[in-house]
């Protein structure tokens, strides 16, 4: 993880981080140069304007140094962008990574507690577009940037509109989209030819919710070029009926931990060759929540994707 | 005589439990304790005891305030003590109002400028009108209570249905229509609560107008309609009644469960008085219960909330089961 990072608000940090370079580099006006462009730089870039995702210009007048993330991926592209110590309070699904564990939790989307996020006294709130009361955030006079990733191209639009908020160079945001893109793409080169011949039924829930080519998980098997069983037509994530998957005939099942025990019991399944020949990976709870959040860790989330699609080819039919 | 000197003193306890709550509740909270008659220290305390504890403890007494007196209006008018506020409709059609704002505002038309200016609020006060509105048309008007009645179950059931359809076309209308349907006085607002408090006064006096009439219709339609009293005009005032007090509190606070329901029994079980006096008292009582629940809802698990309407259910749903089973319990004991 990008851990340590220096932040460019802070003349201190940036000192001591180019003053490393420069021991490195022996160069002695080296340092300075870079610093004094730095903090020029810094100094003209105090406010901002950003576009949340109701295409309103929210302007962030300096960098931000409070910030509360109600939205797990939101949290988690804070921390990718190495802006992890800035967070002071996180929404109490956020899990990842580590070091945001300590944080008070200031409750849920469906439930966030005003007052406890107004005592923090942040100075920017992330939250989805379906949060309640970020209206009412907003009109206690706190800043408010609603952003809710949902596709590939939303979570590198998030990426650079977080980045932008917080103050960090675009240098940033698109080295980390580069990381995360190479993640992706690793995993897609490492399918065999037999594995991309699949066709796929992912199931996000045990509703049961599955998701479609048009969700950014389909978007990522997309590019792994193996067939969906549920088209885009049908919703990012569609409830499935049954007869549908049966009628489908999927080659591997994806699903998380919340539907192994109803699985096996669904009528009609145990006629899927799929569940006869155990070509189905189920995910355990951290791997699904990796996996259903658009936002930094996609990567690691195509990854078991290509694992599993992988060991389901390597799985004779 | 003595009978109004009870109720007067019954309205002066319940009122003085709902101040006493709601001063409770701007000194209560998920951050703690503050002391809102000394001067807060610093700027952030001041804000939370003022712009969001005190809003919000006032809304619940308000809100309930609301919800009680349209439950003791329905109960009266449907001579049913099953009926509660949300009975024609309004509740599901407050739910359909927030699927639709949620799911058009997920779509692609954010420039449609005038929903965004309706707010969330507007879109469920919209949607509760609109449902009582259509109740009304299927019952062809007021005149016959259980036809009002069936529609309103009815309409309910088919915008429920509705709703239910919007949430899984798309599933992020979901989360937050859970929110609503739990019912939370968290978001409420200053310029909410001069909303609630002039529903409030507008129902309570139109309310009062016609108490006399509710208290012919416990004798029975005919012998009402034998007295001379203006039942059309009492059923249609008061049907809007219902709908406008609920449209308001539900707008604001969600479909809190129970008070509704609760409050008019309650106060039935603390004194027998005319309606011009039940009514009151079944708004001060819906007040003070929804303000002492949300009092909990804060503490109980601080730092973390529940939402109020969770709690009004654990316990307006206990409360209930309670009676049910000592009138039962004395029913039977009567009967050996």
């Amino acid at each position: 993880m990008p851990d340590g990072r220096w932040t460019t608000f802070m003349p201190m940090r940036v000192f001591q981080a180019t003053g490393l370079r420069g021991q490195r580099s022996a160069g002695g006006l080296k340092p300075l140069v870079v610093f004094l462009a730095l903090w020029l730089w810094s100094a003209w870039a105090q406010a901002v304007t950003v576009q949340d995702d109701r295409q309103q210009a929210i302007e962030i007048a300096k960098a931000p140094q409070r910030i509360v993330s109600l939205l797990p991926s939101l949290t988690e592209t804070v921390c990718a962008l190495g802006a992890c110590q800035r967070l002071v309070g996180v929404d109490r699904y956020s899990n990842w990574p580590a070091s945001q564990a300590h944080l008070p939790r200031v409750g849920g989307g469906i439930d966030p507690n005003i007052e406890s996020i107004v005592a923090l006294k942040p100075d920017l709130v992330l939250a989805a577009g379906s949060t309640r009361g970020a209206d009412r955030l907003q009109a206690l006079g706190l800043t408010v940037l609603r952003l809710e990733p949902r596709t590939h191209a939303d979570a590198q639009r998030v990426l650079r509109t977080v980045g932008k908020a917080l103050g960090l160079p675009a240098a940033d945001s698109e080295r980390v989209w580069r990381e995360i893109e190479a993640g992706v793409q690793a995993a897609v080169q490492s399918l065999s030819p037999q594995a991309r011949q699949q066709r796929v039924y992912f199931e996000v829930s045990a509703g049961p919710y599955g998701a479609s080519e048009a969700s950014f998980i389909g978007e990522t098997l997309m590019r792994m070029g193996v067939a969906n069983i549920l088209p885009a037509a049908m919703g990012p994530f569609p409830q499935v009926n049954p007869e549908f998957v049966v009628r489908a005939q999927p080659d591997v099942i994806m699903a998380g931990d919340s539907s192994r025990a109803s699985m096996a019991q669904r009528s009609g399944w145990s006629a899927l060759r799929a569940m006869q020949a155990q070509r189905i990976c189920v995910f355990a709870q951290a791997e699904s929540d990796l996996l259903v959040r658009a936002g930094p860790r996609m990567a690691e989330g195509a990854r078991l994707m290509a694992d599993c699609l992988n060991k389901a080819a390597g799985v004779g039919r | 005589m003595s009978d109004q000197t009870h109720a007067l003193r019954v309205a002066a306890l319940l009122l003085l439990i709902g101040v006493a709550t709601v001063l409770l509740g701007t000194a209560a909270g998920s951050q703690g304790w503050h002391n809102w008659w000394s001067v807060p220290a610093d700027a952030v305390s001041r804000q939370i005891v003022w712009d969001i504890r005190l809003p919000r403890s006032l809304g619940a007494w308000l809100g309930g305030g609301l919800l009680g007196l349209a439950g003791a209006v329905a109960q009266g008018l449907f001579r049913n003590p099953l009926a509660d506020p949300y009975l024609l409709g309004s509740a599901s059609g407050a739910s359909l109002g927030v699927g639709a704002y949620w799911s058009w505002l997920g779509g692609s038309a954010w420039t449609l400028s005038a929903w965004m200016g309706l707010g969330l609020t507007g879109a469920a006060f919209v949607g509760a009108v609109l449902a009582v509105i259509l109740t009304l048309l299927l019952a062809r008007g007021v005149q016959q209570t259980l036809r009002l009645l069936l529609a309103g179950v009815v309409v309910g059931v088919v915008l429920g249905a509705l709703t239910s359809m919007l949430s899984l076309l798309q599933p992020q209308v979901l989360q937050a229509m859970q929110g609503f349907m739990l019912g939370s006085t968290a978001f409420v607002s200053w310029s909410a609560c001069i909303t609630m408090a002039c529903a409030w006064l507008v129902c309570m006096a139109l309310a009062w107008t016609f108490a006399r009439v509710l208290d012919a219709l416990t004798l029975g339609e005919s012998t009402a309609q034998s007295l001379g009293v203006p039942l059309r005009l009492a059923r249609l005032v008061l049907v809007g009644v219902i709908s406008l007090a609920t449209g308001a509190a539900v707008a604001h606070i969600g479909l809190v469960a129970f008070v509704g329901l609760a409050a008019p029994h309650v106060v039935r079980s603390l004194l027998r008085c005319t309606h011009a006096w039940s009514l009151l008292l079944a708004a001060l009582m819906g007040g003070a219960l929804l303000s002492l629940a949300d009092v909990l809802a804060r503490v109980l698990f601080a730092p973390q909330e529940l939402p109020v309407g969770v709690l009004t259910a654990v316990i307006g749903g206990g409360y209930l089961l309670w009676r049910v089973y000592r009138d039962t319990y004395r029913g039977a004991g009567g009967g050996r």
